[in-house]
């Protein structure tokens, strides 16, 4: 087929209110944040002028970055092995028998739906240093309580507990719909070939043809946790000295709090270069593996 | 599968059973909360259903402490006008992307595989100055205008609309009708299952979205749910636990409540747009 005049008019005609929108909204704003970074811009100023990379020098130079960046990886490293692992282990185990699916399934999923933000206040509740169940949990079992929000050892590695809550029902499902996808006569036919046990089964079959799904859900979590900021802006605010600040929230200071865009837009850069660069990482592993998810 | 033993499925039931301890936990917590009077919050022995009722008390307390009503209604015009907003913009964009030839076909649906990669808090900084300027900011219009524009919708319907068969089109075509009219009356309809995924996905983004609604809005009139518990919370000091449990039931109820009427489809429609 040619390309026909009046096919191309009503192309144009149709995407043109999505173009407009999605300049306005994600072209200017996306590209002015590559401006913003190389300037000293502040909001409400009515000039500003390039610093080259004056924000990115200060950014190195700033140990409050350094430890934003790092608890986020810290964050990321615990959350996204945590929730896959749970997500797989809940899959495999609801798949593996025909009674109660749907409840688990519905229960597993529930932390996935609900307002993070209402139950982040919640588990603040849970972790309250007096009264919480938390901690009276721990004291019936003859552990000592701890101030879990308020200690800056630990607090980062509670919020990615909480983090993981939220998000393992989500990479559950897809789990789940990836083993739907694997043939039963597979399993069958590794029976009788005399393959042992679920164990070696599961070696043998499910883990290889989980592959792509597997990558997916791990692109995905990592995404995910970079993208932290709910519970630590309702339980923590980054704190206890800088325990728990991480890339968003450092944004979020920077660009709403102190109204210092150009640096809020230095930061915003690396975000965005370690979220770009996870996911390009899924293209270049499916590419290896030949599949395609 | 093989023959399963009692054992294998007892240990099942087990594991399955202290997974589930650890998913539902929260919620029980909120809702036995949620009924307790004080003395028996600030016990020191945990007791999951409380001795003497409070849910009258805590609930009209919550009631009347913030203006939960208007957090939820803002809840629903907020999510509902912004996922109205991206099927009008988004259908016929996928409609030419999937089915029409046209200049610059390629580029837009590069442009539109490029932004899949980039999450909106990413550009909050410019589109805050941008609704700063325009005088926007602390509005409706600043709650839903940013999000009409989803590149994720045109992706997933385009997706969709591949599988469509092009007879279809034609056939509506050869009855004379509009390009824009076989978008609204031929792939609308078409389209429902790819939208219904859509839409579960960009309500429950919505009505859970705090970091936008924060920025956006400063005055208690426009708040959402999430943005409602927090200016609750705070203005209670976090002491009076009963009414902010019960504050915490009603903002996560709604969503919670239609997830369980059609869960079903809300897995299906994660999982389908999860996976894309």
């Amino acid at each position: 087929m040619s390309l026909s005049a009046s096919q191309n008019r009503a192309g144009l005609a149709l995407i043109a209110p999505a173009s407009v929108l999605a300049l306005l909204f994600l072209f200017a704003p996306l590209s002015s944040i590559f401006v913003l970074a190389f300037t000293d811009y502040q909001l409400g100023d009515r000039s500003l002028s390039f610093v080259g990379f004056e924000n990115f020098e200060a950014l190195a130079d700033d140990p409050t970055f350094w430890k934003s960046l790092s608890n986020t990886l810290i964050y990321s490293a615990v959350v996204v092995p945590g929730s896959m692992l749970l997500g797989l282990v809940s899959a495999l185990l609801i798949d593996a028998g025909t009674s109660l699916r749907s409840f688990y399934r519905t229960a597993f999923f529930l932390p996935v739906m609900a307002s993070l933000l209402a139950m982040a206040v919640v588990w603040e509740f849970m972790l309250h240093p007096s009264f919480g169940i938390v901690n009276a949990t721990m004291k019936a079992l003859g552990f000592a309580p701890h101030n879990w929000l308020k200690d800056g050892g630990i607090a980062l590695y509670v919020l990615a507990v909480i983090g993981i809550w939220q998000s393992f029902g989500f990479n559950m499902v897809l789990f789940m719909a990836g083993l739907s996808a694997i043939p039963r006569d597979l399993y069958d036919a590794a029976e009788m070939d005399g393959t042992p046990n679920a164990w070696a089964r599961f070696k043998l079959i499910t883990w290889p043809l989980l592959a792509p799904v597997t990558v997916f859900v791990a692109v995905t979590s990592v995404i995910r946790s970079f993208q932290v900021f709910d519970t630590v802006h309702a339980l923590t605010q980054g704190g206890p000295n800088k325990a728990t600040e991480v890339l968003l929230y450092t944004i979020y200071a920077e660009g709403f709090e102190f109204f210092r865009s150009g640096h809020a837009a230095a930061i915003t850069i690396v975000f965005i270069l370690l979220v770009v660069g996870v996911s390009l990482l899924r293209f270049v592993s499916l590419k290896k593996n030949g599949a395609s998810a | 599968m093989m023959p399963r033993s009692f054992a294998a499925s007892a240990f099942r039931h087990a594991a399955l059973l202290s997974i589930a301890t650890f998913a539902l936990l929260p919620f029980a917590v909120m809702v036995s909360t949620s009924i307790k009077p004080a003395d028996e919050i600030f016990s020191d022995t945990v007791r999951w259903w409380p001795q003497k009722l409070a849910v009258i008390e805590n609930y009209s307390e919550a009631f009347s402490a913030a203006p939960l009503m208007l957090y939820l209604v803002n809840g629903v015009v907020v999510t509902a006008a912004i996922f109205f907003l991206q099927v009008l913009v988004a259908l016929p964009a996928a409609y030419a992307l999937a089915k029409l030839r046209f200049f610059g076909r390629h580029v837009a649906f590069g442009f539109v595989l490029f932004c899949l990669l980039i999450p909106y808090q990413a550009i909050a900084v410019p589109l805050f100055i941008l609704l700063y300027y325009v005088g926007l900011l602390d509005s409706y219009s600043a709650l839903v205008l940013p999000f009409t524009i989803s590149v994720f919708g045109i992706f997933l319907v385009r997706q969709f609309f591949m599988g469509v068969p092009d007879d279809l089109v034609d056939a509506a075509r050869m009855d004379g009708m509009s390009e824009l009219s076989i978008v609204w009356r031929v792939m609308l309809p078409a389209a429902i299952p790819a939208l219904t995924a859509f839409g579960v996905f960009s309500v429950v983004a919505h009505w859970n979205d705090y970091f936008w609604p924060l920025v956006a809005v400063s005055s208690d009139s426009y708040f959402t749910p999430p943005l409602g518990i927090m200016a609750f919370r705070n203005a209670e000091a976090g002491n009076d636990f009963g009414p902010l449990m019960a504050a915490a039931t009603i903002i996560v109820a709604p969503l919670l409540a239609l997830f369980l009427l059609a869960q079903r489809r809300f897995i299906e429609g994660i999982a389908f747009t999860g996976i894309k």
